[in-house]
This record gives C-alpha cells, structure tokens and sequence, in this order.
C-alpha cells in the first residue's frame, strides 16, 4: 500500500470528545514488552509503520527469546519491541524507554530495571494473578507493592475490557485474548494522537480470509481508543511533531530485508542471476525467505542439507557464472570455513554475509555481538585473505550488499559482508533509492586469449583478478581445484617459489581493494582531543553521543569503518589527527587490536558483550572520561 | 570468443589433458578413467557441455585428466557442488567422481541429499574399502575386522553398503560395476549418461598398494563368470561359467540355486530395473561371503522429474508480465511520501 501523508480518506479514527491538554514532545521511547505469543512483535511493528506515516524519524529493536513458545508468563518467554521516534533525526532505538507497556508481571519484571525514572507502565492488571507472580517468581503483588512508586503506573484490565468489546460474537477466551494487543495499540494511538487506518488496513489485508478476526482485532483497537477517550486516566495526550527529513519516498526497512534487496538489484546491475545456498539459522533466515520470494527476478535459492553445502553449492553456481550468495550467522560461518577457502584458492567471486550473534558455539542466537571480525579477517587455514566490508545501519546493508557483490565479481574473490542481529532486526525509515542512482558494474567473462594461450590465472594488472570463464564456454575447458595452483596456467603445482608467489599474489589482490574505498569520513572536527572509531552497528549510538558531545563544547570526532579489511587506506592519517582514539565495538578489542598491529596506534577500548547494542550514554561516559584524563 | 563452428566429430583423445595421470601402477582408477575418455565422444554433448566435478582422495584427481571443465573441490562437498553447477546451467552434463571415504564418510551427508533431490548428476563412487590417498586406514566400506594401519586389531566398524545407500536415498539411477571388466564398465557409464536424474555407480575397484584382491574373485577374468551375477532387464538371474546357478526369493531372501546347464527353474527371479527399491534393495544382499556371487549392472532406474528441472519450472512460472521491476521491488510494502 502506498499511503501519503497528505491523502485524506474517509476517517476510521473518531473525532476526540474529550478536551485534553496536548504535551507536546521532541522524542519518545517506547517499549512494548509481553509473552512471545502475545502479538508484542506485531503491536511494535503497527505501532511503527503508523508512526513512520506520521512523519516521525524513527528507529526500532525488537528483542525476542530464542524459544518460540516458551512457557507462557515465563520470564524466558519475555519478548519486547522497543520504538524511538522523534521530531528531530536519530540514529538509535532510544537507551531508556519512558513508556513501557507490559503484558504480563514477567515482562514487568523483566524490564522495569530499563525504564527511565519517573517513565510511564501501562500494564493489563487481568494478567496480575498469584499464578502469574508464581511464573515470574514473583513474591509479592508489584502493582500494589510500591515498588512501582517512583513510575507513573496505569493499570488497565486489557483481557476484561477486550471481553467486553468482543460480547456476541461467540469467540473463545484464547481467541479473546489473542486480540488484547489491539486494545493496547488503541490506547497507544489514543495517547500518541495517531490515526488508526494503517492497521485498520492492516488487519483487514492479514485476515482477509477470516472475516470473524478482522472483526475482532478492530473492535478491540477501537475499543482501546475509546478507552482512553473515555476514562480519565489519561490526563493528556502527547505530541510529535514532523521530523525534518529529506524529501523523497520512504519505506521503513530492517536490515535483513534491506540485505536482501541489495542483493537483488546487485543482480539486476551486473546482469548475473543471484544464487543463494542457505541453511536456515537465526538471525540471517530472512535474507532467504526473502529471497525465495524474488523468483520473478529470477532468484534461485537454494536450501541446502547443512552450512557446508550452502556454500559449496555457492561456489559451484560462482564456477558456473551465477552471482553466488551464502549468508549465515554464528557457528554456520565456522562450517563455512573450509569453502571460504575453496573460493580463495579458485579465486571465484563470492559473497558471505554474516548476520553476526552472540557466541561462541550457539551463544546467543536472538541477540546482537561483533565477536566474528577476528573470524572473518582471520579464519582460515593457510595464508587465505578474503575482503570484509561491515554495514552501519539497517538501510546500509543494501548499499553494502550491493559493494560487496560488485568487489566479489570485479575482483573474483570472496567478499564477506558483517551485519548483526540488531541491524538485522531493527529497523529505520529508508529513503527508496532510484534505480538509477544505483552503480552498475559490468562484469566480463573474457578469456583474454584465444583458447591455445588461454591461462586460467592470468591476471588483470590492475585488479590482479583471473578470468572468469564459465563452463559452457567452448575451447576454453579448463580445471581448477583447492590444491596449489602454479602461477598462470592454474595446473598443480607443489613448486616452493610459486606457493609463496600465489600466497603474495592472492595477498596483493586483496591489499589492492583499496582502490575502491572511498575517503574516510570524520564526523566532526579534523582534529580534536578524542577520536571514536567505530564499525558496523554501533554507528547510530557513537554518532548520537559524539554529535551531543559536540554539542556540549567537547573537543570529539567520529569515524564510522564499513572497510574492514582491507583497511581504509587514509585511515593511518586520519587516527594520528587526534591525541586519544577510542574504539568503541561489541567486543574484547577485535578491530581495536587489528589497527594496534596495523598503525601501532595507542588506543582505548570500549567493548561490551551483553548481548544489547551501545548506548547513547555509555558511549559518552567513556569520551568524558578519556577527556577528563581519567583513562 | 572462440567462433561458432559446426561441432567436429570427437574421439578420445579429445578427451585427454595435458596433464600426466599420477596414480600408482595398476591402480584400478586407470580402467576407470581409460573407459570415460572412451565412452565420452559417444554421448554426442559437446566437451565444453561436460563437467566433472570430485572432493578429495585417490578418486578425485580424475578431472585433472579429463579435457573438459572440472571442479577439483575439496573433502566430501562434490555433491554439493554439483548441485550448485547443476541449477545454474541445467545443461551440462554433469559427473561426480568420488570414493568410499569421500563420499560415504566425511561428504555422505552431500551424497544423500543430492540422491534424494534427484539431482542430475552421475555419480561414481570408486569402492576400494580403504583410504588410499592418506595411505592405508580403514574406510566406510571396509569389512569388519579388518586390518589396516588405523586398526592394528581389526575395524570395530560396521561398513556401509553404497548401493543400499543409494536406494534408501531414492536415487533413480543405481548400479555397479566392476573396474577391470571395460565392456561392462562402458555399458554402465552410457546408460548412466543417457539417464536424468540423479544416478549413483558404485565401481569396484582394486587398490593395489593397500588393499590390493578386496574383489579379487569379481575382478579376475578366471573367477569372475562364477561370482558375479550380471544383471539383465527382463532376463532370469543365472551365472556362472556353465550358465547352471541361479537366484531365486526364499520370502524376502535371495537363494542361489544350481541348475543342470541350460535347464533353469522357472522360478528364477526375473530382473526388473524399474521395480520398486524394495526388490532392488534385496538383490544388494547378495554379496560374500553369505553367498558365492555379487550381482552388478542396473539394480533400479525409475524416471521423476529431476530437482534442476523443478527449479526451472518454477522460476518460469514466477515470471509474469511487469514481473522483475527492481524499481517496483524496492518501493514495495508501505511507503510514504515526505515533502
């Protein structure tokens, strides 16, 4: 659906009785938080896309368990969907929400500690039962407790009032129930002055094929509107106002889906069919389910018996001239170690992306980490470098997608490409780009001799990449495997002197994508007392804090790499520029400890492994306390 | 580009590389080799149309000697990569070489779901019960007991059956064949040529050096008409030099009866290569040293629509008119204007 803001319909949101005095606000910070079949995910994501209408810049991180149904009111079951949304442009889902809206005592218990002091709790009092504490391992009742006197505590029976709403139409308590999330939304848009006709289209495109429940999802939204309308709870109403942002068409976008669309019209600009082999992993299954719905452009996916043949079949598309993708995430990337190398070795175009998450082994599957880089840079057996490039927001993951398969098939080497959980999963308004605005890279499959002088590794003396000659190709039948190959003719070749020539070349060919990496950015002054480097998704957080930190006189400056190897080849000169570095990652100090080795440049780590992406205010705890010589 | 000609009539020697064939003398791998390269011009696919593709082991050095395009890739994963090739050029003929170890131990895996896929790939597993390129230790297929220098007091392993693999995988080309019997060895690569779908041969082949006679009463020209059962579409299960042994079902077990020469029973079991798994399954236990004789040939070839075929046909059905809008693609789900 295409919505414009100025478009007027005939309007499903009534017109407000009651006169309340409007707060008008410059962001908010929202979190929807409940057991994860309690539609918490689905009231996050309305929530969103009716907010993004209204023309807020936005930013979101939904933080689901890793089990599907885990035991109801459990504090394992605890899902959330967090939304920061304001007048002005951010970059970050919000450190503390004001507002936490809690379906049941576990989600309470397990996000309290988040909620800024004085923010508000919007709880279903009908989930507030001795047998739910019990769930929680709760003792005593929170709602009558005090523990809750420091917030602004609503208690609203949502399960009783949604019953209400639903008399006559004869559906069970569990059908009841399962529309309870609405009758929350309803109040959210109440509060939130937010038309309701994006989910009202929403719920009638969903369950077209069920009358009954499109019936009962919008009673109970507007159930919940009136609700508020009606109750006075709800002393005011609260305003954000339009965020100026550029002009154009937006859609808001997750970093998965935004992966797999770069893919797609990486595709389209090289005019080479996108394979991918996968094997379904948490968090990088979308990128394949959204690719196994782009077969009208031609997409073959490939779901594969493990991680190995996922990328192996990759390789054998790469060898029979497709643009072969494999993405994976956490332990799926060690399986794949021994094909990354396969493609160094035959030097075929290939494209990894991983969608890093918590380890090591299964680790943390639903939550957020940069632990892999030592792993991609690194990893392999022998001397076996492949490029890295490392997106910074959910809507960069289709620009870098696209970089990486245009390196991959220029240079006929395997790309990897970092993402994480958290872009994976978050999401952001994205600006539609036009298709042509986009690079378009032409690919060729010229031998560069006749088939008597043909030499498989030969190599472009500019890129140093071979030719990639497809089976098929007639007079030019050739072989190419994992074993040594001598320099030129590719044969089998245990010769000492052309091992170490090979190793050099493949080193050289990686070294030299630096061609491709435009100017280092500094975000701020060119020189200043605190530089913080950053890389992939810590972007949002290290930007927020360094513009505030400016802002407030400080002397900061930021530097986003989505390079990671080979490095920026200005990067040297841009980190000497400033008297302290912090290198701010997910991590012990894995990028850190890469650009020690490289420049042999003092630096501070910043690293956190908690599963939970920066915040704002860590991040500009630590600028503070290096500027106040303190580290 | 090398010019469109009229395709010239290939022999053999189209089919040699240049590169020198480097296993040990009297490997039973020669045979093997010498017969594609025989039986390659007469498929009538033109030699840049071909592939081979292995992993790792004694085996898999085959593509480095054959003049076409080839794949040496890495332990186990040829299947995998087969399939790759196989769905991005559905054209090409496509052959994977492999052996007990490669293809049964670390790739077996691979092997089953390519099978089950029915993938069109044919593909050769080179049986010598060892691990031959590691020199000397027991594989998949070896016999219980056995001694190699992995098991100075025997394998407590129980082997693997390729062709019973095979056929639980539901492979729709399944045979074996014998190294040093060529004629045999030809008939069984054409029809596996001539086959879409996935085909699986198992090649009984000698390694000399560290398991040299693991067939040697299937191999040797003097034992071979009494201890293998050559099978024959629609012919009765006889051998044997005098032509006076036969197989029979006792229940569901194979019984080998002897007959007075040229006067078999008529209940003689009928080989029927497109029955159900179940028959051809049975036929698999008929192998020393609980019976006198190995059968080899078509054990089951049944014809399905092959994975490759599958994938294309749904990529042709997703086409639609103003379908591959990349435009459209990109601006698709809820968009909003800002001004």
């Amino acid at each position: 659906m295409n919505t414009d803001t100025e478009e007027k319909k005939p309007s499903l949101t009534p017109k407000r009785q009651r006169a309340v005095p409007v707060e008008e606000l410059d962001a908010v910070t929202i979190r929807f938080a409940g057991d994860s079949g309690d539609g918490v995910q689905l009231t996050g994501g309305q929530f969103t896309t009716t907010t993004a209408l209204a023309g807020n810049d936005l930013s979101t991180f939904p933080d689901y368990p890793a089990e599907i149904r885990a035991p109801v009111g459990t504090l394992p079951g605890v899902s959330g969907f967090q939304i920061h949304f304001s007048s002005r442009d951010i970059l970050t889902p919000g450190d503390q929400p004001q507002v936490l809206v809690a379906f049941n005592p576990a989600a309470l218990k397990a996000n309290i500690k988040d909620l800024e002091a004085g923010g508000t709790i919007l709880v279903n009092t009908d989930a507030f039962t001795p047998g739910n504490f019990k769930k929680a391992n709760i003792a005593t009742n929170p709602l009558e407790d005090g523990s809750l006197s420091s917030y602004r505590l609503i208690e609203v029976p949502m399960t009783s009032l949604t019953t209400n709403a639903l008399d006559g139409m004869g559906m069970s308590p569990t059908q009841v129930s399962r529309c309870k999330n609405f009758f929350a939304l309803g109040i959210m848009y109440w509060l939130y002055e937010r038309p309701m006709e994006t989910t009202v289209d929403w719920i009638q495109h969903k369950f077209a094929k069920n009358p009954a429940h499109i019936e009962a999802n919008i009673r109970a939204l507007q159930a919940g509107w009136s609700y508020a309308e009606t109750t006075e709870i709800f002393a005011r109403t609260y305003r954000v106002k339009k965020a100026p942002i550029t002009p154009g068409r937006y859609r808001n976008i997750t970093g998965n889906d935004a992966t797999a669309l770069g893919l797609v019209a990486a595709s389209k600009l090289s005019g080479h069919t996108l394979f991918l082999g996968s094997y379904p992993i948490t968090p990088a299954s979308d990128i394949l389910h959204n690719l196994s719905k782009y077969k009208a452009f031609g997409v073959k996916t490939f779901q594969a018996e493990d991680e190995i043949a996922a990328i192996t079949s990759a390789i054998g598309a790469a060898f029979a001239g497709h643009l072969a993708i494999t993405t994976t995430s956490g332990p799926g990337v060690a399986l794949k170690t021994e094909g990354l190398g396969l493609a160094v070795m035959t030097e075929l175009p290939l494209v990894l992306i991983n969608v890093q998450r918590g380890g090591p082994s299964t680790g943390l599957p639903t939550k957020t980490e940069q632990a892999d880089l030592f792993q991609a840079v690194f990893g392999r057996n022998g001397e076996c470098p492949v490029a890295v490039l490392a997106a910074a927001t959910p809507g960069d993951c289709f620009t870098m997608a696209i970089e990486a398969c245009r390196w991959a098939m220029k240079y006929r080497h395997p790309v990897i490409l970092l993402t994480d959980g958290y872009l994976a999963n978050g999401s952001e308004p994205w600006k539609i780009p036009a298709v042509a605005d986009l690079p378009s890279f032409a690919v060729s499959h010229d031998p560069g001799a006749a088939p008597a002088e043909f030499k498989p590794y030969a190599r472009d003396p500019k890129t140093l990449a071979r030719p990639w000659v497809i089976p098929g190709t007639p007079g030019y039948e050739h072989r190419i495997g994992g074993l040594e190959k001598a320099n030129l003719t590719g044969n089998i070749s245990y010769d000492p002197d052309n091992h170490e020539l090979m190793c050099r070349l493949r080193a050289d060919k990686v070294n030299g994508m630096t061609q491709d990496i435009p100017p280092t950015v500094v975000n701020g002054p060119e020189k200043a007392e605190v530089l913080v480097v950053g890389w992939g998704s810590t972007y949002g957080a290290i930007t927020t804090a360094v513009n505030e930190l400016q802002k407030a006189g400080k002397s900061v400056a930021s530097v986003h790499i989505r390079h990671i190897h080979p490095l920026p080849p200005d990067l040297g000169a841009t980190l000497a520029r400033y008297k302290r570095v912090i290198v701010a990652e997910m991590n012990f100090g894995q990028l850190e400890t890469v650009i020690r080795a490289k420049y042999l440049a003092p630096t501070v780590g910043l690293h956190k492994m908690k599963g939970q992406p920066f915040k704002v205010s860590e991040i500009k705890a630590k600028v503070e306390a290096v500027l106040a010589g303190k580290e | 580009m090398a010019e469109t000609t009229v395709a010239p009539k290939l022999e053999r020697k189209d089919f040699v590389s240049d590169q020198v064939v480097r296993w040990c003398p009297g490997c039973g791998d020669y045979a093997i080799l010498a017969q594609m390269q025989k039986v390659l011009p007469t498929f009538g696919v033109p030699r840049e149309k071909i592939v081979f593709v292995s992993g790792i082991g004694c085996s898999s050095r085959f593509p480095y000697y054959v003049n076409t395009y080839g794949f040496h890739t890495i332990h186990g994963r040829a299947p995998a990569i087969a399939t790759g090739i196989k769905l991005a050029q559905p054209d090409l003929q496509v052959w994977v070489v492999t052996g007990d170890g490669d293809g049964l131990s670390i790739g077996g895996n691979h092997l089953l779901h390519a099978m089950r896929r029915n993938v069109d790939i044919k593909i050769l597993l080179f049986n010598n019960r060892i691990y031959g390129l590691t020199k000397g230790q027991y594989s998949p297929t070896s016999l219980q007991g056995m001694v190699t220098k992995s098991s100075p007091m025997g394998t407590l392993d129980r082997p693997l059956y390729p062709l019973r693999v095979a056929l639980a995988a539901e492979a729709t080309f399944v045979a074996r064949t014998v190294d040093t019997d060529v004629a045999h060895l030809g008939s069984i690569l054409e029809r596996a040529a001539k086959h879409k779908g996935s085909a699986f041969i198992e090649i009984f082949q000698n390694c000399i050096v560290f398991n040299d006679g693991a067939f040697a009463e299937a191999e040797s020209r003097d034992t071979r008409d009494d201890s293998v059962i050559k099978l024959e579409h629609g012919k009765p299960l006889v051998f044997g030099k005098n032509k006076d042994k036969g197989v029979k079902m006792k229940g569901f077990k194979p019984e080998v009866v002897t007959f007075e020469a040229g006067k078999p029973p008529a209940d003689l079991l009928v080989h029927d290569e497109n029955a159900g798994a179940q028959y051809a399954y049975a036929l698999t236990h008929i192998e020393p040293p609980d019976y006198p004789a190995v059968p080899v040939g078509v054990f089951r070839t049944v014809t399905e629509p092959t994975f490759d075929q599958l994938s294309e046909a749904q990529l042709e059905a997703a086409k639609k008119p103003g379908g591959g809008d990349l435009a459209k693609l990109l601006a698709g789900g809820e968009t909003w204007e800002v001004r």
